[in-house]
């Protein structure tokens, strides 16, 4: 069954005004339990409003949204336990910080579920060793640490309400490139271990086609495609059209083969590349492996 | 949603009104609340309600704009009409119940005191209707620069003004955010007594304080890369100038000031 259903979804921003916009339009898409999705589309193409409309934070303007097969903003009241059951982690979550210590922010969230004291402690701590956060860390005020350190608190702080489905909005933006594959690196390790559903908005095509099982391709405020990452980098040539580039490794390919070397297209992660590359020079020359 | 607030309440538009120099019309607006003092018989205030119209027409703000403007000082006229009214007790009474009296004095200084007071808000909100926030400050800024003989920062508070008002919007977008993170992480704003609603604040107020802090720190490096220095020796991008505009301005204020006066004394 899916986790996540929406139909006809639309989001129209200031409704009568002359600034009157359409974020969000007319969105059918069925996302599977245990999925690892990439959310990928450049700045204005629906993404961020499209995922709030995910945990009731937005109101669609007209269609639905389904959440295990129920259907959002039918009772109001159940919107606060939808957020428990979806997380969203949001650009920059560490300006969200408030408590005064690590571990009383990441416990806000399961506090606020009304966990007992036992089972908060012990989501807190499981958490905090899932992103990497030692004890000592956690007794600290959050606005003693780094920036990384801070990024990883935060999303902590969602990871701890174990949401059946974890949405997050650029969480390696800003960034250094070791920050980077560290938080993604741990977000793919919660999926791992939690087998629960992932989104993951980003701008890097990398990061998407590295992590993710699937990938859907927003444009002009509508879903453009929704589908594995070799279809979607298949169509190298459309995405660029949008403004998209496709992994950089798939470039050289690509460029490769238009060469006249005789190689795949579906090549989209640097490490299966290499392998690619190896296996044709060794076939070539006939240099043993 | 937060945002639809809006900042100030000026107006666009290209009115002669628009295109004044802000420091004129900063001083022709106190000239304009002397003339509603000075007027002292309906006829002279009459003369008053005439400008504050003809004043309306040039600048083409909606009519909406005036509703909204008197809009919030309803209580405030109410309350002192409602004074005039009964305890204001001269010439003929007019009704009478136990110790409630209404004579036609109290009539007359409440018509009076209703019409000054709309008056007075009308007219005065039409300066912050036709320039923009930037505009007033700068105005501000040169009218009070005299004052730094006695060593007041009159630089230094118009460019706080300035900066509070850039700031506004961003920091209510800030807070939309912010309000929305939280929610997201099951926070519970809407439900529940007055003092755990005002508790259910401290998760937005304090990123919220936080990043005001960063973002003046940050304010404050970019200003000092600039070579900002306060306002000695500083030139303007935009140099204040008077038009003719201005002119006639002053000459018709001055033409309904005198006009004011004039009617007070034949009457």
């Amino acid at each position: 069954m899916s986790v996540i259903k929406t139909e006809k979804l639309t989001y129209v921003y200031g409704e009568g005004t002359p600034f009157r916009k359409t974020a969000v339009d007319n969105v059918d898409l069925e996302i599977g339990e245990g999925e690892f999705i990439g959310v990928i589309g450049h700045t204005g193409s629906g993404k961020s409003t499209l995922i709030q409309h995910f945990n009731g934070l937005l109101k669609p303007t007209s269609g639905s949204v389904f959440i295990d097969g129920e259907r959002l903003w039918d009772d109001k009241d159940r919107l606060r336990a939808i957020r428990f059951k979806v997380g969203l982690v949001f650009q920059y979550p560490e300006y969200q910080l408030f408590e005064e210590t690590c571990y009383k922010d990441i416990a806000f969230g399961p506090r606020n579920m009304g966990l007992s004291e036992d089972e908060i402690d012990k989501r807190v701590r499981e958490t905090a060793r899932l992103v990497g956060i030692s004890d000592e860390i956690l007794e600290k005020s959050p606005f003693e640490l780094s920036g990384g350190q801070k990024r990883r608190v935060a999303i902590a702080g969602v990871m701890a309400m174990e949401p059946k489905v974890l949405i997050l909005d650029e969480p390696a933006s800003g960034l250094d490139p070791k920050g980077r594959s560290q938080i993604l690196g741990l977000i793919r390790e919660y999926h791992k271990e939690k087998r629960n559903t992932v989104m993951l908005v980003s701008h890097s095509m990398e990061d998407v086609a590295k992590h993710c099982s699937k990938i859907l391709v927003m444009n002009n405020a509508g879903v453009y495609c929704f589908d594995t990452p070799a279809a979607v980098f298949h169509k190298a040539d459309e995405l660029e059209k949008m403004g998209l580039a496709v992994p950089q490794i798939t470039r050289v390919f690509n460029r490769l083969r238009a060469m006249g070397c005789d190689i795949t297209d579906d090549v989209y992660t640097v490490g299966f590349g290499k392998d690619i590359l190896i296996n044709a020079l060794s076939a070539e020359r006939k240099i043993p492996r | 949603m937060l945002k639809d607030i809006t900042i100030g309440q000026y107006f666009p538009g290209k009115s002669p009104i628009h295109r004044m120099d802000s420091r004129v019309k900063l001083v022709l607006t106190i000239a304009f609340i002397v003339m509603l003092f000075l007027a002292g018989n309906i006829y002279s205030l009459i003369v008053g309600i005439i400008f504050t119209i003809g004043s309306y027409l040039i600048s083409s703000i909606p009519f909406r704009m005036i509703l909204k403007s008197v809009k919030p000082i309803v209580p405030i006229i109410v309350f002192t009409s409602l004074l005039n009214l009964f305890f204001i007790r001269s010439g003929v009474v007019l009704w009478e119940w136990k110790f409630l009296k209404i004579t036609e004095g109290g009539v007359n200084t409440a018509s009076f005191m209703t019409i000054r007071i709309i008056c007075l808000i009308v007219g005065s909100s039409l300066l912050t209707y036709t320039t923009s926030p930037i505009d007033l400050t700068d105005g501000i800024e040169r009218l009070l620069s005299p004052l730094k003989i006695i060593k007041l920062p009159v630089h230094e508070l118009a460019m706080m003004m300035t900066i509070a008002l850039r700031f506004i919007p961003t920091l209510i977008e800030e807070t939309d955010k912010i309000i929305q993170a939280q929610k997201a992480r099951g926070a519970d704003m809407e439900t529940g007594s007055i003092i755990k609603r005002a508790k259910s604040l401290i998760p937005v107020l304090i990123p919220l304080f936080v990043s005001s802090f960063r973002r003046a720190e940050e304010l404050a490096l970019a200003m000092e890369c600039r070579c900002y220095h306060g306002g000695e020796g500083r030139t303007r991008m935009k140099q204040l100038k008077m038009h003719l505009v201005d002119l006639f301005a002053v000459l018709i204020v001055a033409a309904f000031i005198a006009g004011v006066v004039a009617v007070n004394s034949i009457t």
